[in-house]
């Protein structure tokens, strides 16, 4: 099989691939919960925080309107990278799970009630699942969750049903952490929005994998992290439709929100973007997301995709022969993330075992407690990978765990 | 400290001398674990259970005619369970005092003391937690 990359030039672009685990050369196989850092976006923090730095927006002095630049320059990278029609629907927020609560704060106190539904999917992260239930039981509301298929492909049939709840938010994950499932993200939110609810997408292990247009999509919200993204960690973008964004009363008060404070007259908030941007804000991990964003266009995500398509592909292919392996997880579309368990293996033994050999893996339930649940296991195995894998770390994995399993069994 | 406490923990460290590497560590843990008798299923109850972040421990204990402590322990992972078998041989059969007081130094002589992190996944740290609790409360009876 050809590679789409060229991997050994992207490595080189790698500082921590470079170092051993245990004596053995690394093999990073857990993008799905966090990728490592080109030089580029390590640089670009280091550049910030030595040349530049200064708190945004309300400097005169040089350095301020340097760092408001570079910010506002990251923000716009965001707008083009998603396909947001506005620079204003680019929130800066901690990361996914913070956007998903800001969504559930700001915009679910003002539309949820009493009886109204919040659709959700069984294969969701606990980021996409909590929020909702605290919203739910501050509300007297209701959470209902569309069920999986035996490969773990979402039940469309059930969608198809629970949507005649009238839902007032249907919130989905645009790819599945634990099962690699791509949900067909564009199909969901119409059938979600021609039903009458506002959508939000999780879009945390979509965007580092493949192109993501908000505007195809058409849906109302759609939140990220950057460091899944090749970005730092503390930093994550929502973006909102611009009108459901303007009627939207702000949830964190703070400095950079405000228009007027007046302990008299009461405050007036501040404009699109900053009413959700109370408080100094991660000026230079905004900066380097936007250029990991920029580093992940450069590489050319749909060969990234295709690149991580060929060696999940080859993991799958491979470890589907050992004896007593089962993936969890096997939907037509799936993306690089390979999700299994052995019969009569701790997933946690397998993991150490690996580890040792300086395979690092995910093990347990990877936040997604109710997929467990639904397959009836304490948790899986689970290899993600990223634009700089290669096949022979394919064969490591694989040798890997044959390895483990001769000593556990 | 415990003669017998000293002997055990002396035995344990020259056993893991003749490990050159941690996969032969292992490869021992492992033999230990599947030796260690797994509990009767109406013994591993949750009020028995160890919450480690992701393989579960159970520890039962008890005081026999000689006042001394008996443990019994499994785990569904056999790795932590032969961390569970080396614990059970190092402290079962003690007087409760000499468990509540226990200095387990061998644990950092084999290279063990990363697993005993309470940052690790295997709940190994709250078992020996518990284990001198069970001393405390036993000393008391």
């Amino acid at each position: 099989m050809i590679s789409a990359l060229d991997t050994a030039a992207i490595r080189s672009q790698f500082p921590i691939l470079e170092r051993e685990v245990h004596g053995q050369p690394l093999v990073y196989l857990d993008h799905a919960a966090s990728a490592q850092k080109p030089i580029a976006v390590i640089e670009a923090q280091r550049e910030y925080l030595s040349h530049y730095h200064s708190n945004v927006h309300r400097g005169v002095h040089a350095l301020s309107q340097q760092a408001t630049d570079a910010f506002e320059r990251a923000r716009s990278t965001v707008q083009y990278h998603i396909g947001a029609a506005h620079l204003e629907e680019i929130i800066w927020v901690a990361g996914a799970t913070d956007g998903i609560n800001l969504v559930s704060q700001a915009w679910g106190r003002e539309h949820i009630g009493a009886g109204d539904v919040i659709l959700i999917t069984r294969m969701e992260h606990h980021a996409n699942i909590v929020p909702w239930q605290m919203l739910a039981q501050e509300k007297g509301a209701k959470v209902e969750a569309v069920d999986i298929l035996a490969d773990g492909t979402l039940d469309e049939d059930d969608f198809q049903k629970k949507l005649k709840l009238n839902p007032k938010m249907v919130a989905f994950m645009h790819v599945s952490n634990t099962l690699g499932t791509i949900n067909d993200a564009q199909r969901l939110t119409s059938m979600a929005k021609s039903a009458g609810a506002t959508v939000l997408i999780d879009g945390s292990q979509a965007l580092p994998h493949m192109i993501v247009d908000v505007a195809e999509l058409d849906c109302d919200f759609y939140v990220f992290s950057g460091h899944k993204a090749y970005g730092p960690t503390g930093i994550g973008v929502l973006y909102g439709r611009k009108s459901i964004l303007e009627a939207m009363n702000p949830w964190r008060g703070g400095g950079e929100m405000i228009d007027e404070v007046s302990l008299e007259k009461g405050t007036t908030f501040a404009g699109l973007p900053h009413k959700f941007e109370a408080g100094t804000p991660h000026i230079s991990g905004a900066v380097a997301l936007g250029v990991a964003l920029q580093w992940l266009t450069g590489v050319g995500l749909k060969s990234v995709m295709e690149h991580e398509t060929i060696l999940s592909s080859q993991a799958r292919h491979q470890l589907g022969k050992i004896d007593g392996l089962q993936f969890i997880g096997s939907a037509p579309s799936t993306s690089g993330v390979v999700s299994f368990i052995v019969d009569g293996v701790h997933p946690y033994d397998l993991g150490t075992l690996l580890d040792q050999q300086g395979i690092a893996v995910r093990t347990g339930h990877h936040c997604t407690q109710p997929i467990m649940d639904h397959y009836d296991i304490p948790g899986t195995v689970r290899a993600s990978f990223g634009a700089y894998n290669t096949l022979q770390e394919v064969d490591s994995l694989v040798q890997g765990v044959e390895r483990a399993l001769k000593m556990l069994r | 400290m415990n003669a017998e406490l000293q002997s055990r923990q002396e035995e344990i460290v020259e056993e893991f001398s003749f490990y050159e590497d941690w996969m032969e560590k292992y490869e021992q843990l492992i033999e230990m674990g599947k030796e260690l008798d797994a509990l009767p299923d109406e013994s591993r109850m949750d009020e028995h259970l160890i919450r480690g972040c992701q393989s579960r421990v159970w520890l039962l204990a008890s005081k026999d005619e000689n006042q001394s402590v008996r443990f019994h322990a499994d785990s569904d992972a056999i790795i932590t369970k032969g961390l569970v078998a080396l614990m059970v041989r190092v402290l079962d059969g003690l007087p409760p005092k000499d468990i509540a007081e226990s200095d387990l130094w061998f644990i950092e002589k084999i290279g063990l003391d990363k697993h005993l992190s309470p940052t690790r996944a295997n709940g190994l740290h709250s078992m020996v937690q518990q284990m001198k609790r069970y001393g405390v409360a036993f000393q008391a009876q």
